[in-house]
């Protein structure tokens, strides 16, 4: 068996989302208690979208020719791993990105809507679909925007940009693939067959064709901005958020010795698939979950950092889960951090472990969402934080960080 | 318990003990191996779609005995399912509740198609709208939901997931061409960890539709000697003019080498080692000295513990466009030496096509089946060799030789390479 027993720490951290660029800028945003930031309720209405805030891209990404060779979510995923790794101390050193392996989280497939529209005009003109598709894409279609649309393009972006080499995996499924790739992340590292790895990844949520893809299983907010906890009288739904989320971990031994200081460790970590072809099987999924990564913690007063979107079943089957940890003994303290940031999907697992490790490095975790009934104070010092992540379709999972006594300056 | 259930350094011996193939030559490994060990080309004239006027008219399409199933992810999860029953079924594991442990499926992304826009573009809740606004006027009638289903990123894994009943959270991974190696390098990884004792690597493409050939088309990867299609894959000659793309999918199951020996499962042979490496010179091209393409197979070599020489034959990426076999041929120099003078080298790609996602997990399935049955698979169209790449090319017709030893190559456009070092049973 490869070496079973390193410690985790997070190292570094990247965000990129409508409450700005950066750590500071989003704790900030927390802190503040307010409702939600850059909503944009005009440009893809019926639904709200939480749009990026205003960033120069070419501050991590210096050549305009890489910035005509990516399209939007590819310039998000390379700009918040730039940032994740100037955290860590590790941009331009050479010999440590040579040994810094690469985990994504991806969708992607992103569409010239204009070229689609034409095409789609044509076929229902002449009723014939792919002779007027045949006709039209050849010329209509920059060779490079099927770079854009490839998974794993985010992930060559981030190499060839940043020059994070040692080795390069993305995972795809929605949710799913932040669960997967904080997982493999994790379990690697602590196996010790990775000591350093760049896991996260991006979403542009304002593209409709990405839209399209959500609301054909009509899992879209079409309505006036609720936290996610107060949606499902109306049916429930999601408001996607742009953003990048992207993490340095990174073995306890490793950050040692090159003097690097953690955020929080990483504990535990599991993830699932309910069926979801009954009602209550994601309840039980987390329960189980839970007690993997929580085996022994007697009951306590505990953060909740929840991935949840609003969707239903998935949303109030947590919430269910949530508050039976009550009758546990556990005294739940959760936040949503959709509600604020909106849901990044692909992003989202990755973006609940960093806003996790910032609370757990100052020790406080920050107030509930403005205006919601469901998210208690807590005033005691935080020392461990959940982090939960429910696929709005398929998925559950659940990680677990704790404070580390020798953390960075916040 | 002997002392061959543990590598060099420590780890679970990982066993392979059960194996399924779907190419464009057939559906199951028997069908396959027939048509190959005879150098049989499946590529041929596309037909599910118009193609007059495209400069690419040729793939490696997988026939359904009922027909096109009507989308790729469709398909991608018909070929898959179909492997995997074949491979659980060798393996003697089809009594069991479910599979085991995990699943990690190499799989393309997904997309809507043409025919679903069309659909959505022609519903009547979007009339007077344009564009992607009608889309979506359409989606929110909820009479789409099955399409939803259909054109996730985690459909195919899901789908797989309900029909095998793996262990936790099936995996979807990419890391385009290379995509299927590094499938199974994530399950011997998880076996090496001792989280599990057992994996289901699967890769799986159906990528032939209309806008895919396209866009490849649009990067001049593609070779455009269509007639006849089955000359048109020639990985190493001098006229390579391109990569033809094709369908498929292979699984492995894949065991510790004690779990397989304890409930008596034949080992068809072992993942002896796994190495990648990223490269960050370009989008489509590898770094013109070759840095990653060579630290990937040094790594792989390193992590099986293998000296170069130990390498018996090399299955090739081999893609046939004319960079690559190129870069692929100056990498196999740099870390094999002197000593691949002496190795055969083949390319399944001039029989089968590129079958992009599933291509690295064929390979494993077809390099397995090479080291049982002591015969290696020709590169078929190695009329004449490239003077640049002076190879022992297993040429046009099917080579005898005991085989113990597979280094078996995956490069990825966005530079994510990665290589096994695949053996035969202890």
């Amino acid at each position: 068996m490869d070496n079973p027993t390193q410690e985790v720490w997070v190292t570094g951290i990247g965000l990129l989302s409508c409450a700005g660029e950066g750590t500071a800028a989003h704790m900030g945003a927390f802190d503040q208690g307010v409702g939600p930031a850059h909503i944009d309720t005009q440009g893809f209405a019926p639904y709200p979208v939480h749009t990026l805030a205003a960033i120069d891209m070419s501050r991590q990404i210096a050549k305009k020719s890489d910035l005509r060779q990516m399209e939007r979510w590819q310039h998000i995923g390379v700009y918040a791993a730039g940032l994740a790794l100037e955290d860590a101390g590790i941009a331009h050193q050479a010999h440590l990105l040579a040994e810094t392996h690469l985990i994504v989280a991806a969708g992607s497939g992103e569409r010239d809507a204009s070229v689609d529209a034409k095409v789609l005009e044509a076929i229902v003109a002449r009723g014939d679909t792919e002779l007027s598709a045949k006709e039209i894409l050849p010329t209509a279609l920059r060779p490079t925007l099927f770079l854009a649309q490839l998974s794993n393009l985010l992930a060559g972006n981030i190499s060839i940009v940043h020059n994070v080499t040692a080795s390069s995996r993305t995972f795809m499924g929605e949710e799913m693939a932040g669960l997967s790739a904080i997982e493999n992340a994790v379990r690697r590292i602590a196996a010790g067959q990775a000591q350093i790895i760049l896991v996260g990844g991006a979403l542009n949520a304002e593209r409709k064709d990405l839209l399209l893809g959500y609301e054909l299983g009509c899992n879209l907010w079409p309505g006036d901005y609720a936290p996610v906890w107060q949606r499902h009288t109306a049916g429930g739904g999601l408001i996607p958020g742009s953003a990048g989320a992207f993490l340095v971990l990174e073995a306890r031994a490793h950050a040692q010795e090159r003097g690097a200081r953690p955020y929080a460790s990483v504990r535990a970590i599991a993830t699932d698939r309910a069926r979801r072809s009954e009602p209550g099987q994601i309840r039980r999924i987390l329960q189980q979950l839970f007690r993997q990564v929580v085996p022994d913690l007697t009951p306590m007063p505990l953060a909740i950092l929840s991935g949840a979107s609003g969707t239903e079943p998935a949303t109030q089957e947590e919430r269910d889960f949530l508050n039976n940890l009550d009758t546990d003994g556990f005294t739940p303290a959760v936040r949503a951090f959709g509600s604020r940031l909106g849901h990044t999907v692909e992003a989202h697992f990755p973006l609940g472990i960093a806003l996790a490790a910032l609370a757990l490095n100052r020790g406080a975790l920050f107030p509930p969402s403005a205006g919601d009934i469901f998210e208690d104070a807590m005033t005691t010092q935080v020392e461990r934080i959940l982090v939960t992540g429910v696929g709005h379709w398929r998925g559950e999972g659940m990680a677990l960080l704790e404070r580390v006594d020798v953390g960075r300056a916040s | 318990m002997g002392n061959n259930l543990k590598d060099a350094q420590g780890r679970p011996v990982v066993a392979v003990t059960g194996m399924g193939l779907v190419t464009s030559l057939g559906w199951g490994k028997a069908a396959n191996w027939a048509q190959l060990a005879l150098g049989r080309s499946g590529i041929r004239t596309i037909t599910r779609f118009p193609t007059d006027g495209l400069r690419t008219t040729i793939a490696g399409t997988v026939t359904c005995a009922d027909g096109h199933p009507g989308s790729t992810p469709e398909l991608t999860f018909a070929m898959a399912r179909s492997a995997a029953e074949e491979a659980l079924i060798q393996a003697g594991m089809t009594e069991s509740p479910g599979f085991p442990g995990p699943m990690f499926v190499a799989t393309p992304p997904a997309e809507l198609e043409w025919p679903q826009r069309k659909a959505l573009f022609e519903h009547p809740s979007g009339e007077g709208l344009q564009g992607y606004d009608r889309l979506l006027a359409a989606a929110r009638t909820g009479d789409f939901k099955s399409m939803f289903e259909t054109f996730q990123f985690a459909t195919v894994a899901d789908h797989l997931a309900t029909a095998l009943a793996p262990r936790g959270l099936p995996v979807s991974v990419s890391t385009a061409c290379a995509s299927g190696a590094t499938a199974i390098q994530l399950g011997v990884e998880a076996i090496r960890r001792g989280e599990t004792d057992a994996a289901l690597a699967i890769g799986t493409d159906s990528s032939v539709q209309l806008e895919a050939l396209i866009r490849f088309s649009l990067l001049s990867a593609l070779s455009t000697r269509n007639e006849p299609p089955q000359r048109a894959s020639r990985p190493f000659s001098k006229g390579r003019d391109g990569f033809v793309m094709a369908e498929g999918a292979g699984v492995l199951v894949l065991e510790s080498l004690e779990r397989a020996q304890a409930r008596g499962a034949k080992c068809l042979g072992i993942i002896r080692g796994c190495g990648e490496m990223a490269d960050d010179y370009h989008r489509t091209r590898s770094k013109p000295d070759g840095t990653a393409i060579i630290g990937a197979i040094r790594n792989a070599l390193r992590d099986a513990g293998a000296a170069p020489e130990e390498i018996d034959y090399v299955n090739a990426h081999g893609t046939s466009t004319p960079e690559n076999d190129k870069m692929e041929y100056l990498s196999l120099k740099a870390v094999l030496g002197d000593h691949l003078e002496v190795t055969p080298v083949s390319s399944n790609k001039s029989m089968i096509g590129h079958t992009l996602s599933a291509a690295g997990a064929i390979e494993a399935v077809l390099s397995f089946m090479m080291i049982e049955n002591s015969l290696l698979l020709p590169t078929i169209n190695y009329d004449e060799p490239d003077p640049d790449i002076p190879l022992d090319v297993v040429a046009n017709a099917a080579r005898r030789g005991i085989v113990r030893t597979v280094l078996s190559n995956s490069f990825g456009f966005g530079g994510q390479n990665a290589a096994l070092v695949l053996a035969a049973a202890p």
